[in-house]
């Protein structure tokens, strides 16, 4: 999947970004709180705003990149309007999690980890979220879905995409 | 600046509200100044590390003054010398609750010793094993507890500065944690000069970014330090060189929540609770397939069959007890029959499971403890960090022969593969996630050989749950009333009305809705 970045439509926000970077810059360890920075405010982490960090940090493209594959927080694909997260965590998988997941991933038409074309969700699938005694739990933005069956799954989804 | 006679004015001033708000919600008893929860789950508990959670407002540092917060921290500051409050930690034997149960006191007695312009304090909420949630409780119900046990370990071993490194994942936990740090400045608890003793120590939050690797502490102090979360080689000690390679304490947040408790009541109160080598409580959260699942805080040493039963409520559905997995990923599957294990360092360790972090997860008759093992393996294979090639790459193989078995496609030698990767990774791995990387493995190995012998050699999976070995099957029962045909995704279902009815077994993808479907009172569709 090809993602452009709009460097003229996120003007302010590159803005923004450049000056968190300059007032952490002379942090040490400043650069987990930049990337991190970068997600929130792009949703992503755009190879312009990586190559931006490099230079004001003095840090090399390479330990950046080294940086940004290893947690798996930070995406190179922008991420969807609604992230829905699936736990696969030991209590939700033994009460079937993945059943749920298969028909999420049915319903939108892409696989885990991807957003779809339109950019209106994405699928992650989660290590433990910390709320097994609701299993199998999923997550849309900030809502939490407890007790999920296949069944419901369509008509979780319907609300999120009449959303305009 | 605020004194020790404030602090305690604030306290009695709001104690009355915080118990007149309680007694409106009328799920608490106030006795002898002790406020506990009523229900039948809390009252087999014994909440240490739990007390406030679910009585202060989190978001109030006043209430938390209420139940004699911060005092423990003041009358320290004000009356103990450094050396006797590291000898009272060492005498009370508190024992670390991130999972490995090194003695708190011991480490902080190293970071003492050396000599440094700078010393760090960190607690390690990067809480990431999977089925486990008491950090996550603590910090979003009882913050201050975690700050002042870090404030107390920081006068302790003569730091400055604190981080406390939380998991991404834990919106919640972050921001009520920033709420609690703020007011702690402001009222000066937290920041220079504390208590008018010259004592200053100051506490940042640092986040994760979704590695579980992280929650090692070495591996904990590369990420904050803004590189790739990869455990070091441990030439040092973390109290000797840590963080910037200066001496640094990493405790676990419940063990943080345990100190301020421990100096307001005493090291004699504390050590009377659980056992000798393991005193004090431990929070556990029960859940999988148990009937009340959740957080429970009991004595060390609790039999295992109590905390399952007695406080859990026993099995849902009436199922057949098979197995608790403790530890997470690197813990271990505890059979029936060592049921009446006491829970506690020693004696988990001694039945090749572990403590860990307090996960319990239950399980029933119809969980594959090979598609358990298979699960764990899954996990380690994606959180490996890729420095140790045992780890990286024979956790990797493990893997593929447990896919293969859970698929029917196993081979004789298999299990004696296993045995000798899991040793390989076990002694080659530089930290905890590879040393206990097999663990799944070898306890499952261990207490239910048997089921991987089914799949291997009769290709049957004895829980039923390994999709590629069951096989839906429509028994005489059947009263031809086609809710079977109706409910199947891929339409391979065919009889006529009121006749048997018949599975095309080629086209089954095994979805189990045609046994779901079936009337109750029938029940002709049977897995087998």
């Amino acid at each position: 999947m090809e993602f452009s970045f709009d460097k003229e439509k996120n003007k302010e926000k590159i803005e923004i970004f450049r000056m968190f970077v300059e007032q952490n810059k002379e942090d040490k360890g400043a650069l987990m709180p930049v990337l991190q920075e970068a997600q929130i405010i792009f949703g992503y982490l755009p190879l312009e705003m990586l190559q931006m960090i490099s230079k004001i940090l003095f840090v090399p493209m390479s330990e950046i990149y080294g940086v940004a594959t290893f947690y798996s927080q930070f995406s190179f694909i922008p991420k969807g309007d609604n992230i829905i997260s699936i736990c696969l965590g030991t209590a939700c998988y033994v009460k079937g999690a993945t059943i749920i997941l298969e028909e999420i991933e049915n319903q939108l038409g892409i696989k885990a980890g991807n957003t779809t074309p339109d950019l209106k969700f994405s699928i992650d699938s989660t290590r433990c979220l910390g709320d097994c005694s609701l299993a199998p739990v999923i997550l849309i933005n900030e809502n939490v879905y407890a007790k999920v069956k296949k069944e419901n799954v369509k008509e979780i989804l319907q609300k999120y995409r009449d959303e305009v | 600046m605020i004194t020790i006679e404030k602090l305690e004015q604030i306290k009695n001033y709001h104690r009355p509200f915080l118990e007149e708000r309680l007694k409106e919600s009328a799920n608490t008893t106030i006795k002898d100044g002790n406020i506990a929860l009523n229900d039948l789950y809390y009252n087999k508990q014994t909440r240490i590390a739990l007390k406030n959670c679910g009585i202060i407002n989190p978001g109030n540092i006043e209430d938390y003054i209420a139940v004699d917060g911060y005092s423990a921290l003041a009358n320290i500051l004000m009356n103990k010398s450094k050396a006797e409050v590291i000898e009272d930690m060492k005498a009370s034997n508190l024992r670390g609750r991130g999972g490995a149960g090194f003695p708190t006191g011991k480490k902080w007695e190293e970071a003492f010793k050396y000599n440094a312009d700078q010393k760090y304090m960190i607690c390690n909420a990067d809480e990431g094993d999977p089925g486990a949630f008491m950090d996550r409780s603590i910090l979003e119900n009882d913050p201050h507890s975690v700050l002042e046990g870090m404030a107390i370990g920081g006068y302790a071993v003569g730091a400055d500065q604190g981080f406390i490194y939380v998991r991404a994942e834990y919106p919640t936990a972050v921001k009520r944690l920033k709420i609690a740090i703020e007011q702690a400045k402001e009222l000066g608890v937290l920041g220079n000069n504390i208590f008018g003793t010259g004592f200053n120590f100051d506490i940042k939050l640092k986040l994760g970014s979704g590695a579980f690797v992280c929650g090692e502490g070495t591996a904990l102090i590369e990420s904050i330090e803004g590189k790739r979360g990869m455990p070091r080689t441990k030439i040092y000690r973390t109290a000797h060189k840590g963080l910037w390679q200066k001496p640094t304490i990493i405790n676990n947040v419940e063990t943080y929540a345990n100190v301020p408790v421990i100096f307001q009541k005493g090291v004699e109160w504390f050590k009377s609770i659980g056992t000798e080598k393991s005193p004090g409580t431990k929070v556990f959260s029960l859940v999988g397939k148990v009937e009340n699942a959740g957080l429970v805080e009991v004595p060390m040493g609790m039999p295992l069959r109590e905390i399952v039963y007695d406080i859990g409520g026993g099995i849902q559905n009436g199922k057949k007890f098979k197995a608790v997995q403790t530890g997470g990923p690197s813990g271990g599957c505890i059979p029936e029959h060592l049921i009446d294990t006491p829970v506690d360092f020693e004696s988990l360790g001694k039945i090749g499971s572990i403590m860990g972090s307090g996960g319990m997860v239950v399980m029933d008759e119809d969980t594959c403890m090979v598609d358990i093992a298979r699960f764990f393996l899954e996990f380690t294979v994606d959180e490996s960090c890729g420095k140790c090639i045992p780890c990286r790459e024979g956790t990797k193989r493990m893997l593929e022969i447990l896919e293969r078995i859970v698929e029917g496609k196993g081979e004789e030698q298999d299990i004696e593969t296993l045995e000798t990767l899991s040793e390989t990774i076990t002694t080659a791995s530089l930290c905890g996630l590879g040393q206990t990387a097999a663990n799944p493995v070898v306890t499952t190995l261990k207490y239910f050989r048997d089921e991987y012998e089914a799949h291997i050699k009769d290709h049957k999976c004895p829980a039923g749950s390994c999709k590629s070995l069951i096989e839906y099957f429509i028994t005489e029962k059947c009263i031809g009333c086609g809710m079977c045909a109706k409910a199947c995704p891929v339409q391979c279902i065919s009889g006529k009305p009121k006749e048997l009815h018949i599975i095309n077994k080629l086209a089954c993808i095994k979805c189990g809705a045609c046994m779901e479907a079936c009337p109750k009172k029938v029940q002709a569709v049977i897995k087998r």
